[in-house]
């Protein structure tokens, strides 16, 4: 396989002078990162601070209602309420290894600036998140706790206003600061190497499920189901599990109103091949290769493009990827919080929303583990909306 | 062994003649599809060497807020390869400059690389400059991209290695893009102490001709480093220009080197 690439899809398609950085950040990824040290630094990070390991959780009462086994992986229980800081503590380690004194990031809802601004207080470095003016007025709350973390939060006026321009502006910001900053990306998506970056930093969600799943019931699970956005949450969650032939991987996809011609966040399932922030991957795009919005209920889902690895796994079969709408992933919002006393982010529930509505399809008795990627406390004002 | 390309001919004759290669960079469409092929027209008559064409695209990474307002809005007025390719039917018989596409990969990749390569030799363009191909994403196409005797120009810029400078110089490029600064077009200049060695070991590293650009925006930049550059590139500031609603023969006058003073420099040489 080429370097940087998952089957066809991943590179880097990226300006010449971001290449120096992204070596850099590759060296250190391949020495630092699995440096026995490192592991003691994560590990300790990871129990200290995120709350590692998250619980597995079997919901007693959704299994009862649907007839198969239903298990929860608790990333909401992660510090900053979601998966994001597994990543973010990750690079931000990786970051003051490599001398670097500045983490920049991009943020569409803000989950990630937050995660971000979290990891570098923590390690007592600068911290700047370009976010797109439009989701500046959405997601005010979040703007304020990274500005209470003492983050720089910076609104991106340019294209759509929203996540793919601030990838942009980060992307442009980097390659003038690139000798003292480390661009800390959100999820496993733009050029190589984030894509293996971020999949080895989140694959401790899908590491301690397996284990967890053996130790609680001495199998492994039937079905892992996972939300996609990026597919960070679904990356790490699925790893562990892809030389498991045996267990099915579904990733579900935003697929927004769904009325014809509404816009949607199906990557995969709905669009075509194409270049975007630095790597080869399915996208939301016209016919001449221009980028279209996406939308989902979901902020942390609406993306026009996906992870480079999550493309390589559905041309290659090993994993599928469905598609559930915003209606369907409110129902589970509510189903959830009322059945199990949980309530997840919005993102979360479209993977909930899959097993729910696939309940006659799927095997009585089989086990469903689910990535509960985050809780929904920031989602509160959305849904409130959407019931009116 | 230099492939023999329009756009190293235009450069060199202009150098051969004792003054800088002028390369305006002029997004399709601007600044209205109707004036656009005007601008071109008088961008030639005015001594443009090779012009280089900008194929719009929703997320030029390279590029700062006056290109990016620039290309959306070309977009927005629904320009497209086809519409360029149309025009260039009509116009390129009227034009003496070399031609170059400058775009992002994705609107290329969807056209189809091969076919790209086959309308751009019909429409006598002859050579891309793509901001977010390097070296290695762009080594599949580079047999399609030759067969049509379409050129690959690499832009390097002031971090980029001897050994990747020595790489990009073993593809004998038509000419050799240098990025003025550590940044995106339109940024200010840093030291042109650093850009100067940058200029010099590039000068050194590859035999076709150098161009300089991102962020030039008036002769007086060049002044240190002008023997170490055979063409300049400005973008964001003819942009501007055109945006305020003044001439291409206005913008061109400036750049005109009096005739004494570029004997002068490559004397020097
Ligand atoms: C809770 C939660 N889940 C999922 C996502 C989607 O991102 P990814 O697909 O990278 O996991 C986000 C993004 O912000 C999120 O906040």
């Amino acid at each position: 396989m080429r370097k940087g690439y998952f089957g066809a899809f991943g590179g880097r398609f990226v300006p010449e002078l971001l290449v120096p950085p992204l070596a850099e950040l590759e060296e250190a990824m391949d020495n630092i990162l699995p440096a026995e040290a490192f592991v003691e630094d994560m590990d300790r990070v990871g129990r200290e601070f995120v709350g590692r390991p998250t619980p597995l959780y079997p919901c007693r009462n959704l299994t009862a209602e649907l007839g198969f086994d239903v298990y929860l992986k608790r990333e909401d229980l992660a510090h900053t309420g979601a998966h994001k800081i597994n990543n973010t503590v990750g690079q931000a380690l990786l970051a003051r290894h490599m001398g670097k004194s500045c983490l920049l990031a991009e943020t569409g809802a803000g989950q990630h600036g937050v995660a971000t601004a979290t990891a570098a207080a923590m390690l007592g470095l600068d911290c700047i998140v370009f976010m797109g003016a439009l989701d500046v007025q959405r997601q005010s709350i979040n703007v304020h706790r990274m500005e209470l973390m003492g983050a720089r939060v910076e609104p991106v006026e340019s294209g759509t206003r929203t996540l793919k321009d601030a990838i942009n502006a980060a992307l442009r910001y980097w390659i003038a600061h690139q000798s003292d900053t480390h661009y800390c990306l959100g999820s496993a998506v733009g050029p190589h190497p984030f894509p293996l970056l971020v999949r080895k930093l989140q694959s401790v969600i899908g590491r301690e499920s397996r284990q967890q799943m053996l130790e609680q019931t001495g199998e492994l699970p039937d079905t892992v189901v996972a939300c996609v956005g990026g597919g960070s949450n679904a990356i790490g969650m699925f790893h562990p599990f892809v030389e498991d032939r045996q267990v099915e991987l579904v990733g579900v996809e935003a697929g927004g109103r769904g009325g014809p011609g509404d816009h949607h966040s199906a990557t995969i399932s709905r669009g075509t091949p194409g270049v975007l922030h630095g790597t080869h991957t399915f996208l939301l795009q016209s016919k001449e290769g221009q980028i279209l919005p996406s939308h989902s209920v979901a902020p942390g889902l609406d993306y026009p493009g996906v992870g480079p690895e999550h493309s390589f796994l559905k041309d290659s079969s090993r994993a599928r990827y469905e598609v559930i709408h915003d209606r369907e992933a409110l129902k589970a919002f509510n189903l959830l919080s009322r059945k199990e006393g949980i309530i997840p982010a919005l993102e979360s529930a479209h993977a909930v929303a899959w097993a729910v509505e696939n309940r006659d399809s799927i095997k009585p008795g089989s086990k469903v583990l689910i990535n509960l990627s985050g809780r929904g406390d920031k989602d509160l004002d959305i849904v409130r909306e959407q019931m009116e | 062994m230099h492939h023999d390309n329009l756009l190293t001919r235009k450069i060199q004759g202009a150098v051969d003649s004792g003054r800088k290669a002028l390369i305006p960079f002029v997004p399709a469409g601007f600044p209205s599809r109707d004036r656009f092929w005007d601008v071109l027209l008088e961008l030639d008559s005015e001594g443009a060497d090779v012009i280089e064409i900008g194929v719009p695209f929703s997320d030029p990474v390279a590029d700062g807020p006056v290109v990016e307002k620039a290309s959306i809005r070309c977009l927005e007025q629904g320009v497209n390869l086809d519409w360029i390719f149309e025009g260039l039917a009509r116009y390129r018989k009227d034009i003496q400059a070399g031609l170059v596409f400058m775009g992002y990969f994705n609107p290329f990749l969807q056209y189809g690389v091969e076919r790209l390569a086959v309308a751009c030799q019909e429409a006598g363009v002859s050579g891309l400059i793509i901001p977010d191909l390097i070296l290695e994403e762009a080594e599949p196409y580079r047999e399609v991209l030759k067969e049509s005797n379409l050129a690959y120009i690499p832009l390097v810029g002031l971090n980029t290695s001897q050994e990747r400078l020595q790489e990009y110089a073993g593809l004998y490029p038509a000419f050799v893009y240098v990025v003025s600064v550590m940044g995106i077009t339109g940024t200010k200049s840093g030291s042109m102490q650093v850009l100067g060695d940058k200029l010099r070991q590039v000068q050194d590293i590859f035999e076709c001709p150098v161009a300089l650009g991102f962020g030039i925006s008036s002769r007086d930049q060049l002044e240190s480093i002008e023997e170490h550059v055979d063409a300049v590139v400005f973008g964001s500031a003819l942009i501007n220009h055109l945006d305020e609603g003044k001439t291409p023969r206005e913008f061109m006058a400036g750049w005109q080197v009096p005739r004494a003073f570029s004997q002068r420099v490559r004397a020097k040489t």
